[in-house]
């Protein structure tokens, strides 16, 4: 039993030990110094990076409530993998910072939280990972302790995930309501389409809506990713998104199939409004984060495309995307951050004329847009193709050409930064940036996992293949 | 098809790496070879960021390789894509006026005909099967399967216009004069050279090819705007002063010639269509790479500012007046061949509209007669216009003014082909001939001939 317990939780164990290892290193009686704390600490994350790739659990824990399986440990293994690059690119920030243990406690306690939801397999397991991952972001992005506006994104995040999260729990305890129970199996054969569970289903969606940040649910999001330190702004904007869509897939995958139709529709209409809203607010932003967030809008709107799918190709094509999207805005967000960091300057202005003074960023943060617009032979293009195409296996075209129309838009955005960067004439740009080689080192993955993840076929269908 | 090659890329999806050429892909693959080295030589001395400037180029050169090749929409579409943001690079970087906003606009309006085909190709997809169920992109599979008609009706447009986007179809053919204007020299010869054949030959390969019926049906459609963009890029060009607005102008009315070709379904022509596009591919990155040789040594482009061009740089000047020559139709220049092709297989229509709209696409021969002849007349021709002090203008003086070497070989290589194919098309005809064969097999379904 013991060892059952002690191999399919594995990847939560992990992380668990890491944190502990860090709070004694806290408590613990010589302080060290931050450069060694950060080496120390991205050793652990590459070992449990590692770690995640063999002897792959499959199974269940505590009367069904948690389960686990390649998909899961797959998916667990991008967030380990993200959050490992977000760590490797505040290197340059964390380093004059005074509580690196405490803002790894609080990141990895995130990610232990959206681990559990991942594994959930009962509404109250999911509320509580979903609980554990949502507070302690709120203190992370407070982690600019000197600045007003870092706590202000704090405050303004507690209030919507509280009010999110009260959202979901009254959908979930009128879903109890009506059917009885709270197991996802059960659920699933209980599920009808009667108005009340419509009712808790229209709910949840808006719970879920306002993690992921979909429209009309998005407004605390700009402020936030502002307001907080970049390496929180990727971390909410990638690894907590990515955990919530992962669960959103499974969750509307396999226990809504009853009432398919209903959400096709809600999931319909917010996706359309999430990439309109997102490209036209994103259009004529001035700071990269602020940008970053708009553009992090649209892009959920495209992986909502994907989700109406309702077919294996949706899924994988869903999970796909979030691959690419942790290289694609990583990327991006790596550059802003060491600029951000080092020089302080965050508006797109400041970036023009900046590969005169610093090629190689200008190259990472341009091949990352244009990832993220969909360019080939980038992997962008391929996630964008698979969710569209997906999402027109459904044969509803009209959502098919409003996204096309909208990938174009978004264009214009991610050219207005590389038209700044390459075109323009400055006075005085941004000067040559001498960054920590982990940074550097988390850029070239970045790159490199854009090059390779669309040209080579391998994730997409290994992917696929779990899902059959 | 020759040299195929078929790996499954995406096995799931059923989207394979599908490649193999037939006469017109050889053809189009001929004209881009040309063009790119004639790019590469015309650029030889690029000083400002000159790795980035030929990556880019080369890069734009596998998108349009690619795309020639492709026998898998996907394939197909990715390489449609690959070639579009180079362009925006190469005009925003390395290009002169309005570059800036050229480049956006450029960008913007091909990833919307982008975006537009990519509905056509999902369109395609998943409304056809081989009986099974099983979906494909494969391009001559698709084209044995029957799409139903009325699937057909609606994708048509999506694909067609969208590949018309890219191939200066009328009203979307803004683009053109912009980017052509704006971009450096190389980049304005692989534009107009090769970029705005990309959607001719996809308006060919894709939209017509594979929705034979569709085409029939909106073919007076195509036929009406090939005609307006003949005439009205023919008057517009009239009125432009910058040499390489003329030559932008121009293209879109030459480009009019390879969708009216489409347009009109027959096996002439189609094969006169493709003539055209590698008569128009060389003869404009001829005109192109002279009208940058001469703004580089006179730092102008206006004709008003320009004369007598032939006596202190003969080389560059004729090389002008060939382009000029082969642009206006002079038998013994491919424009000439390429152009009767088309109007023959337009001809073969008894129809009164398609014989009106022959007739007008004809006139336009006229219209462009004009604009050439006084171009060259003010330009090349005439006194060399005098500075205060009565001598010529500073700039043009003193030094090698005259074509370097490395333009002398970029200028003869395009010459050779535009010569070859106006003196001995048979080669060029028979080279296309076994893909027309092949589109015909499909079209011909539809398209009986009185």
């Amino acid at each position: 039993m013991l060892t059952e317990f002690l191999y399919l939780m594995k990847a939560e164990l992990m992380i668990t030990i890491i944190i502990f290892i860090l709070l004694f290193l806290k408590l613990g009686s010589k302080e060290m110094k931050a450069e060694n704390m950060l080496n120390f600490i991205n050793v652990l994350l590459v070992i449990n990076l590692a770690a995640g790739f063999f002897n792959i659990p499959t199974g269940n824990l505590f009367g069904d409530m948690f389960r686990t399986n390649e998909l899961f440990t797959l998916e667990k293994n991008f967030l380990n993998f993200g959050t490992l690059i977000i760590s490797l690119q505040s290197y340059d920030w964390l380093k004059n910072h005074k509580h690196v243990p405490e803002f790894y406690i609080l990141l990895l306690s995130t990610l232990l939280g959206m681990f559990f939801m991942i594994s959930s397999s009962n509404l109250l397991m999911f509320y509580l990972g979903l609980e554990l991952s949502t507070i302690p972001l709120a203190a992370l992005c407070n982690f600019d302790l000197h600045q007003r506006r870092s706590s202000e994104a704090a405050f303004k995040m507690i209030m919507s995930s509280a009010f999110s999260s009260g959202l979901l729990l009254f959908g979930i305890s009128l879903l109890y309501g009506s059917t009885g129970t709270l197991d996802f199996h059960e659920l699933t054969l209980q599920l009808n389409d009667n108005s009340l569970q419509i009712f808790s289903l229209i709910l949840l969606i808006a719970g879920f809506g306002f993690k992921i940040s979909a429209v009309p649910f998005h407004l605390w999001t700009a402020d936030v990713y502002e307001g907080s330190p970049v390496a929180v702004t990727s971390y909410l904007s990638v690894v907590s998104k990515g955990a919530i869509l992962f669960v959103i897939v499974s969750v509307f995958y396999n226990v809504f199939t009853p009432v398919a139709n209903s959400w096709y529709n809600m999931i319909f209409l917010i996706s359309v409004a999430t990439m309109i809203i997102g490209n036209l607010f994103a259009l004529r932003q001035q700071n990269m984060k602020r940008f970053l967030a708009f553009s992090s809008i649209a892009q959920v709107g495209f992986i909502l495309v994907g989700l109406t799918a309702q077919s294996t190709e949706g899924s994988s094509s869903v999970i796909y995307f979030i691959l690419i999207y942790i290289f694609s805005n990583l990327g991006a967000f790596g550059v802003i951050s060491v600029v951000s960091a080092i020089t302080g300057k965050e508006t797109m202005d400041d970036y023009r004329g900046f590969y005169k003074t610093n090629p190689f960023l200008t190259w990472v943060l341009a091949i990352s847009l244009f990832s993220l617009a969909g360019i080939p032979p980038l992997a962008g293009f391929f996630g964008k193709f698979f969710l569209l195409f997906a999402g027109a296996g459904k044969g509803n075209y009209s959502l098919i050409v409003i996204a096309a129309l909208n990938m174009v838009v978004s264009l214009y955005y991610y050219l207005k930064v590389i038209k700044a960067m390459f075109m323009d004439a400055n006075e005085n740009p941004i000067e040559k940036i001498h960054s920590h080689w982990q940074p550097k080192i988390a850029m070239g993955i970045c790159v490199g996992g854009i090059l390779i993840t669309g040209i080579a076929s391998g994730a997409y269908n290994y992917i696929h293949s779990l899902l059959k | 098809m020759l040299f195929e090659n078929n790996y499954p890329w995406y096995a799931p999806l059923h989207i394979n790496y599908h490649v193999g050429v037939d006469g017109i892909s050889v053809a189009m693959i001929l004209l881009t070879a040309f063009v790119v080295l004639a790019g590469v030589l015309v650029s030889w001395n690029v000083e400002k960021l000159s790795k980035e400037f030929f990556f880019l180029l080369l890069l734009l050169s596998l998108g349009a390789y690619g795309f020639f090749i492709s026998l898998d929409l996907f394939t197909l579409f990715f390489f449609l894509e690959v070639a579009v943001i180079p362009k925006f690079l190469l005009i925003g970087i390395w290009g002169s006026g309005r570059k800036e906003y050229s480049a956006m606009k450029l960008a913007l309006m091909l990833m919307t005909g982008s975006a537009l085909v990519f509905v056509g190709l999902l369109g395609l997809y998943f409304n056809t099967n081989d009986g099974n169920g099983q979906h494909t992109f494969d391009i001559l599979r698709i084209a044995q399967m029957n799409t139903p008609v009325s699937i057909q009706k609606i994708f048509f447009p999506f694909a067609f216009v969208g590949f018309g986007i890219f191939g200066a179809l009328f009203p979307f053919h803004t683009w053109v004069p912009d980017g052509h204007s704006s971009a450096p020299t190389a980049a304005s010869m692989f534009l107009a050279g090769i970029s705005m054949k990309l959607g001719g030959y996809g308006c060919l390969r894709v939209a017509t090819f594979l929705m034979p019926e569709a085409a029939h049906q909106y073919s007076w459609i195509i036929i009406v705007l090939a005609s307006i963009a003949i005439l009205y890029g023919a008057f517009a060009t009239m009125m432009q002063t910058d040499l390489k607005y003329i030559n932008a102008y121009s293209s879109v009315s030459h480009c009019g010639f390879v969708l009216l070709g489409i347009g009109m379904l027959t096996k002439t022509a189609i094969a006169g269509a493709v003539m055209q596009m590698v008569s128009h591919g060389l003869m404009t990155a001829l005109f192109f790479a002279s009208i940058g040789m001469i703004y580089d040594r006179t730092h102008t482009r206006q004709v008003a500012q320009l004369g007598g061009l032939l006596k202190i740089m003969p080389f560059i000047s004729t090389v002008f007046v060939i382009a000029g020559l082969c642009s206006l139709g002079l038998p013994g220049f491919s424009g000439f061949v390429a152009e009767v092709t088309v109007f023959m297989g337009s001809w073969q229509h008894a129809d009164n509209f398609y014989r009106i709209a022959t007739i007008i696409a004809c006139a336009s021969i006229v219209v462009t007669a004009v604009y050439i002849l006084r171009a060259v007349g003010k330009a090349i021709m005439g006194p060399l216009p005098l500075t205060a002090e009565g001598s010529p203008p500073h700039l043009w003086r003193g030094g090698e003014v005259d074509a370097r070497w490395n333009e002398k070989w970029a200028a003869a290589l395009l010459i050779v082909g535009i010569v070859m194919i106006g003196v001995a098309p048979f080669w060029l005809n028979d080279l296309v001939t076994p893909g027309t064969e092949t589109m015909m097999k499909n079209i011909g379904k539809v398209v009986m001939l009185k």
